[in-house]
């Protein structure tokens, strides 16, 4: 797969992308199962609002092309076109809401979306590091590697502060990543095989890392505080 | 109703109304870039921050916030000074300063606004964001860099113009104004944009690097590109008219002009008749007036009145016809017509006034509730009047039945059939919901009524009118829709014969007719009249010069004063903004020399003159706007049944419908990238 170029800020949909052969995608359809997931999303809403469903539909498209191409998926012009002439929508009200979102990818990106969040609490927390073990691994911002493996994103906040620094890797959040973290999951995915997403450090969510510092008596068991409140 | 005050000034406004609005009755300028009265509010340029209390210790955007009752609001004050302050200050970060070369320099909402409201100096030196142009068709020329993001282009697309293809893409600071993939807008009023682009990112493409505002002289005219009346201003600098910007007319253009109407006088300088011509052993040749006028003498010597006959044009005005018809009928006939497509209206068909005009009238079919459209590819035969249909079907959720080739209106509507004979039996539900209607109407078009059936549409279309209680007291559900500027003036003085143009072709291909004089007639077929004595007035060699024997030069609808009645009946007077060119004179001057030279000198010297005589016979045409309804019985006897044919739209090619946008440059780019799709080699350097 040839690398992508992204714009400065890494994100695909930045602004009307070259986008690569699109053609291939003309004619594109749902599947069976995409066009349940489809028709669940639409019957949410009531009759003739059925263009509240475009961000869903949106989605359901990218992971379509994703599961036909063995990649992440993106948005081709004519898959965009479709959901718009499913949903009664005009193309560019479609367009407008595929590229203001940065999850809709606009080009091509490998099997493995991974996005590194590089907002301040990540950064002091390491983020650096993890993104020079991806360089060093040949992955780079706004690319995605010769072999389709990997596209690496810069990312803003994900909101997993607490267990910063943080990789999102397609569905997944990798979290309290030291550079070795970062190093074993990428070599895992590229051996095929999938890394325990969450924190790495033993935590189980984003509790305090050396184990709780309040409320210790309710870690056994249910304990009434309130007494000695009084 | 809300009072509050302004200022200290007191002000009550209707319910609804917003602090901006309240402000402006004040009499306090608010600046403002993404508000504009005839689109939604979008409240995202925050320029019209004022301070309101009560409220949050901050400013409010005044243009998103409602008025209530007891609200002080200090449009002077110094969080509202600072306010404007920081909003400019923002906008200008990113805006390049490049005035000198922005065709928007003087007429620009951001210049004025930031020596108003700006800070004196800027404190940036950060670079600057850059954005690619956009391709946006032949008419529109952007600028994206100078963009300050206020979406009035897309809300317009969307609301006003019904054509969904403008949009933001990409967010933050990477939002960006384009087409959809940088195709051509394909509305035919998308110059509007033009207008409403506060700053310079949308311009006008021809009127590029052309002149500054200042440097033109302004005249209010009326458009002749449509039937509607548009009001707008021609820009003129020496003899060229470089530009056409609507005025504001409520009750006809409301601040819009169509495309046609804006760049179709850009054909005034090109394939003009700018001297005489008179056809010798088959080739045209120059001419003195004097040759001109001893060539039409020596053409019709001889002949009797009821062998000359006369067509007038679509873009002629209410005097040239009337003189011509003084001349014609001087000479002894009665062969005068101005329905050059063969319309069944007027004339001997339906006498009454209300028989061929737009009887609801333009701006109150905005309240209609059910309409028909018979024949009327409104998008096309009269934008202007399909926004109106559009704010109808959005505002009022007016439901549209229409009988005829399925189009795309902007709106929807219910296709009932291609078959005009449908119209005497229409569909049950259609027929319902327009008995039960509170305003109906029934829309007729060109293409519906100029078939050899005309007559029996036209009467179907009165008895329907009658059976769904259409025509009762204040409302007139009856409409007639017109695409030629100079009909219903024509119609007015009577400038018809009976039988219309067919009876002429046949008395032409009889022999009974010998003699022609087309005035500014280019639509019809030539065929049946090329072999007649024809002598062409008007300003363009288009397809009526073609069998002429004479030409005489005329000035156009821009080169004099003139008066035009529009569809709904309205009148409106047109003033001279340049001089025609080379020996082109006025046509009524000319009408008037020619009468002299073949001894029928008509009564009149001076323009003034004219009028008077018109007013004479004419009176309700001396007077400008509407005049009283005059509706009655159309009397249609003897109409027979309506035929099978096909119904077709008279209108085949939007840009191109009259000599004058046939001229124009613009106009031929335009049918040539939006109508068939084909486009030139991009111009390299835009």
């Amino acid at each position: 797969m040839p690398a992508a170029t992204y714009s400065s800020h890494g994100h695909a949909a930045d602004m009307a992308p070259e986008q690569p052969d699109h053609h291939a995608f003309d004619g594109f359809q749902w599947t069976a199962e995409s066009a349940k997931k489809a028709a669940a999303e639409i019957a949410k809403y009531p009759e003739g609002r059925q263009a509240s469903a475009v961000m869903a539909l949106l989605d359901i498209a990218q992971r379509q092309v994703g599961a036909q191409t063995g990649t992440q998926g993106w948005l081709p012009i004519p898959v965009i076109e479709f959901v718009s002439r499913e949903l009664l929508m005009p193309y560019i009200r479609v367009y407008e809401v595929a590229t203001f979102y940065t999850m809709y990818n606009l080009v091509p990106v490998g099997k493995y979306h991974v996005q590194l969040c590089g907002t301040t609490p990540c950064m002091l927390r390491g983020s650096d590091d993890v993104m020079r073990v991806l360089n060093e691994k040949g992955i780079y911002k706004g690319q995605t590697t010769p072999d389709g493996l990997f596209t690496l994103t810069e990312v803003e906040c994900l909101g997993n502060c607490a267990t910063a620094p943080m990789l999102q890797i397609n569905d997944d959040n990798f979290e309290c990543l030291t550079a070795e973290d970062t190093a074993r999951i990428i070599d895992m995915l590229a051996a095929g095989e999938q890394p325990q997403p969450g924190p790495q450090n033993g935590r189980h969510s984003s509790e305090p890392a050396g184990g709780p510092t309040t409320l210790t008596a309710m870690v056994e068991k249910n304990h009434d505080y309130r007494k000695e409140w009084a | 109703m809300p009072k509050l005050t302004v200022d200290g000034i007191e002000v009550e406004v209707p319910q609804g109304a917003t602090v901006l609005q309240a402000c402006e009755a004040a009499g306090k300028e608010i600046p403002r870039f993404c508000y504009h009265e005839r689109l939604s509010i979008a409240g995202n340029c925050r320029m019209c921050l004022v301070e309101v209390k009560p409220g949050p210790p901050k400013p409010q955007a005044s243009c998103a916030l409602p008025a209530a009752d007891g609200q002080e609001v200090f449009t002077e004050s110094d969080m509202t000074k600072k306010a404007r302050e920081g909003v400019m200050e923002f906008l200008l970060i990113n805006h390049p300063l490049d005035c000198p070369i922005c065709d928007q320099g003087g007429e620009c909402d951001l210049q004025d606004q930031a020596l108003m409201y700006g800070r004196g100096t800027s404190r940036y030196d950060e670079n600057k964001r850059a954005v690619t142009e956009k391709y946006m068709g032949p008419i529109i020329k952007t600028v994206m860099t100078r963009c300050i993001h206020c979406t009035r282009c897309v809300r317009f697309a969307e609301e006003v113009a019904g054509v969904e293809e403008i949009g933001a893409v990409g967010r933050g600071e990477n939002m960006q104004i384009t087409t959809y993939l940088e195709k051509t807008t394909t509305s035919e009023l998308s110059g509007n944009v033009i207008d409403l682009c506060p700053v310079g990112a949308l311009t006008s493409k021809p009127y590029a690097f052309r002149s500054r505002p200042w440097e033109t002289v302004k005249t209010n005219a009326i458009d002749v590109m449509d039937a509607l009346g548009s009001n707008v201003v021609y820009h003129a600098r020496g003899p060229q008219i470089l530009r056409v910007n609507p005025r504001v007319n409520d009750d006809v253009n409301e601040e819009w002009v169509s495309d046609k109407g804006r760049y179709g006088p850009l054909g005034l300088m090109k394939r003009r008749l700018d001297k005489p011509y008179v056809r010798q052993n088959g080739k045209l040749r120059a001419a003195s007036w004097e040759e001109a006028f001893a060539a039409i003498k020596a053409g019709l010597s001889g002949l009797s009145g009821e062998q000359i006959g006369a067509i007038a044009g679509d873009l002629v005005d209410v005097e040239s016809m009337a003189a011509l018809k003084d001349l014609v009928t001087a000479l002894g006939s009665s062969r005068h017509e101005c329905r050059q497509d063969g319309a069944k209206i007027g004339g001997e068909v339906a006498s009454p006034r209300g028989g061929y005009l737009f009887n609801t009238g333009i701006a109150p079919l905005e309240t209609a509730d059910v309409v028909l459209l018979v024949g009327a590819n409104v998008r096309w035969e009269a934008p202007l009047v399909n926004t109106r249909l559009r704010k109808a079907v959005r505002k009022g959720g007016a439901k549209v039945f229409a009988i005829g080739p399925e189009i795309d209106l902007t709106y929807a509507a219910d296709w009932i059939g291609e078959e005009l004979s449908t119209l005497s039996k229409l569909p049950k539900a259609a027929l319902e919901a327009l008995k039960k209607a509170e305003r109906p109407a029934i829309i007729v078009g060109q293409g519906a009524l100029s078939r050899a059936d005309g007559a029996a549409v036209l009467a179907a279309a009165e008895a329907l009118a009658n059976d769904i209680g259409a025509i009762s007291g204040e409302w007139n559900g009856f409409n007639i829709l017109h695409t030629a500027a100079a009909r219903v003036g024509g119609l007015d003085l009577g400038f018809t014969t009976p039988g219309g143009i067919e009876a002429l072709a046949g008395e032409a291909a009889a022999g009974k007719l010998k003699a022609l004089f087309l005035h500014g007639a280019d639509e019809l077929d030539p065929v049946p009249f090329k072999d007649l004595f024809t002598i062409y007035i008007g300003h363009h060699g288009d397809r009526g010069v073609g069998h002429a024997d004479v030409i005489l030069p005329a000035a156009s609808f821009a080169e004099k004063n003139g008066t035009w009645v529009n569809m709904e009946g309205r009148v409106q007077h047109s003033f001279r903004a340049v001089y025609p060119p080379g020996d082109a004179r006025e046509d009524w001057a000319i009408l008037r020399a020619l009468s002299d030279v073949l001894g029928k000198t008509l009564p009149y010297d001076t323009y003034e003159e004219l009028r008077d005589r018109i007013a004479k016979d004419w009176p309700h045409l001396a007077v400008p706007g509407l005049s009283a309804p005059s509706w009655s019985a159309l009397g249609i006897s003897g109409a027979g049944a309506i035929g099978a044919d096909p119904l077709r739209y008279p209108i085949g090619d939007y840009y191109l419908t009259n000599p004058v946008a046939r001229a124009s440059e613009v106009m031929q780019e335009c049918a040539e990238v939006i109508l068939r799709d084909e486009h030139r080699v991009l111009e390299a350097a835009e």
